[in-house]
């Protein structure tokens, strides 16, 4: 199953500094994120792009995760040879992450 | 318990016009703030009233002003906004005279400023934030530098009656912060309902993306009536309490979902939100839908603000080349990676003196790189894309040069080639403490 069944995301830039939030729908659904949508792999799934470290906050009241990746901008949105220089678009192939079946929700 | 509603009538500086008239018309509300200044513009903005000094503010004010001024007018919306950039003043003082043209008397128009903090950054040479090196290395290639201010200038012009308020560089939040602070006299060291307001404001800056802009994505996230989206109101009670809300009838949608997008949207520690009059705390924040279009906000919190201010530093950072060119039908990703190829070893040959390139296929791997895009399927059509950074405008002309000859000397069927160079205005950041920064208000005539 893909992120995107369990979860919605938006990307935002600060200099070179990329965040995504990732949600989920269904509360039910946020120990799930905590468990396998972890700062390793974000790290690992935006090779090549995000240079620097991979931060995770939580966010349990609202079953949210912020990951907040630096050197991920190609030097920051004013100064990118990039396409998408704000990389805005980087939310939508995090939501392309595979998660694993999930154990029996309560 | 009294309540205001703010409007927010544009979450950057080409926004579309329309869905403010709505807000000022069919709102209910009593301040419309315009949220129209990127982190560059200000240094783009300075580099134009170089050559003007009556230049250097938004070029959309005169059609936003002429658009709302005359329903704002009569129903007493005061309007406040960063539509200012680099010159306040003359902003303030175009707007003005719209009013008087449009036959509008009486109305107060006041500038804050003081954002500009060239002179203090130089003095001190600050380091910079995002790379080593202090702004004195800059040297020639310093262009600007402006302080995020705070709210409490535009909360003192509203003080004294201005009606429309129009600032430079000021934290976008702090917009909507200002209007709170003067209607409900809150306390600049309130922490608590000041990291209310700021949250406030954050979930209202960005206009439609609070109301279902930058969130469809069928079949999972459905929102109708994007091409007549509604435009964001905060309901926000004397104790900082909010319900986000939007016009009744107009398009898009404001749910649970849309506010807790907004709500991470460009954030980093969410308990820790810095901001020139307060760290707002976003951590404990609840989200509730209590109705049709109806979301209410609990738990923000605030804790003392940062003795610094960040400060905007714009300066040149050379020039960028680009060529694209597209091919399509069958074998087209082969014959966009030879295409590729070309180019790259013609830059070689030639010896064109970039400092960085960049190539990729677009409709294939520019977005988010090779590792990621390894897996699509073959594309109907894909079209290179070279960039580079130079020094000069003589070598960024050179890179797209090199991908339009791909027409004549490049694979089977090129079309539809392209190319530009630019100089490029980058920014990046200091911190100032915050006393060397004095804004003050002055009003223009009306």
């Amino acid at each position: 199953m893909k992120l995107r069944e369990i979860a919605h995301s938006r990307t935002g830039d600060k200099g070179n500094i990329s965040n995504i939030s990732v949600i989920a729908y269904d509360p039910k659904h946020y120990p799930v994120l905590l468990a396998q949508v972890t700062p390793a792999r974000v790290k690992a799934h935006f090779a090549g792009v995000v240079e620097g470290e991979v931060v995770r906050y939580e966010l349990p009241r609202i079953c949210a995760l912020n990951f907040v990746m630096d050197r991920a901008l190609g030097g920051g949105v004013t100064r990118s040879l990039a396409l998408d220089a704000h990389g805005k678009s980087l939310s939508s192939a995090l939501l392309d992450l595979e998660i694993e079946d999930m154990p029996r929700t309560i | 318990m009294r309540t205001i509603r703010i409007g927010s009538g544009a979450g950057y500086s080409g926004d579309r016009i329309e869905p403010a008239v709505e807000l000022a018309e069919k709102g209910d509300i009593e301040y419309l703030v315009f949220e129209c200044l990127g982190e560059r513009t200000v240094a783009l903005a300075q580099q134009a009233r170089l050559k003007n000094p009556e230049s250097g503010f938004d070029p959309l004010i005169e059609e936003r002003m002429r658009a709302v001024l005359p329903l704002c007018a009569a129903k007493g919306i005061k309007i406040v906004t960063n539509m200012g950039a680099a010159n306040p003043l003359a902003a303030a003082r175009k707007t003005a005279e719209i009013a008087r043209l449009i036959g509008l008397s009486g109305l107060k128009v006041a500038a804050v400023i003081g954002d500009d903090v060239l002179e203090a950054c130089k003095q001190r040479d600050l380091p910079i934030m995002e790379f080593d090196g202090t702004i004195g290395q800059l040297g020639n290639r310093l262009i600007s530098a402006n302080a995020y201010l705070g709210a409490a200038p535009m909360a003192e012009a509203l003080a004294d009656g201005a009606d429309i308020v129009i600032t430079g560089r000021a934290s976008d939040p702090a917009l909507f912060l200002a209007p709170l602070i003067h209607a409900f006299g809150w306390p600049l060291d309130d922490w608590t309902r000041l990291g209310k307001g700021i949250i406030a404001g954050h979930l209202l800056e960005c206009a439609g993306q609070v109301t279902g802009g930058y969130f469809a994505d069928p079949p999972y996230k459905d929102i109708a009536g994007l091409a007549r989206l509604g435009f964001p109101i905060g309901e926000v009670g004397e104790d900082g309490s909010l319900v986000m809300t939007k016009v009744e009838g107009s398009g898009g949608a404001v749910t649970a979902r849309t506010c807790k997008e907004q709500l991470l949207y460009e954030v980093h520690d969410p308990s820790r939100y810095i901001q020139p009059d307060v760290i707002a705390d976003f951590s404990q924040v609840e989200i509730e839908e209590v109705g049709k279009d109806r979301v209410r906000i609990n738990g923000g919190r605030g804790s003392e603000r940062p003795p610094t201010l960040k400060v905007s530093v714009g300066y040149v950072d050379g020039f960028i080349g680009e060529g694209q060119i597209s091919y399509a039908g069958p074998g087209a990703l082969a014959r966009g990676r030879l295409a590729l190829d070309i180019v790259r070893e013609r830059l070689k040959l030639t010896g064109v003196a970039a400092s960085e390139l960049r190539f990729d296929l677009i409709g294939v791997d520019s977005l988010h790189g090779p590792q990621l895009a390894a897996h699509a399927n073959e594309p109907y059509e894909a079209r290179v894309r070279v960039t580079g950074r130079t020094e000069n405008l003589r070598e960024a002309v050179r890179i797209g040069n090199e991908v339009e000859t791909l027409y004549t000397n490049g694979p089977a069927g090129g079309g539809g080639a392209y190319k530009s160079a630019r100089d490029v205005v980058a920014v990046a950041s200091v911190l100032l403490p915050r006393e060397l920064a004095r804004p003050r208000v002055q009003f223009v005539g009306g």
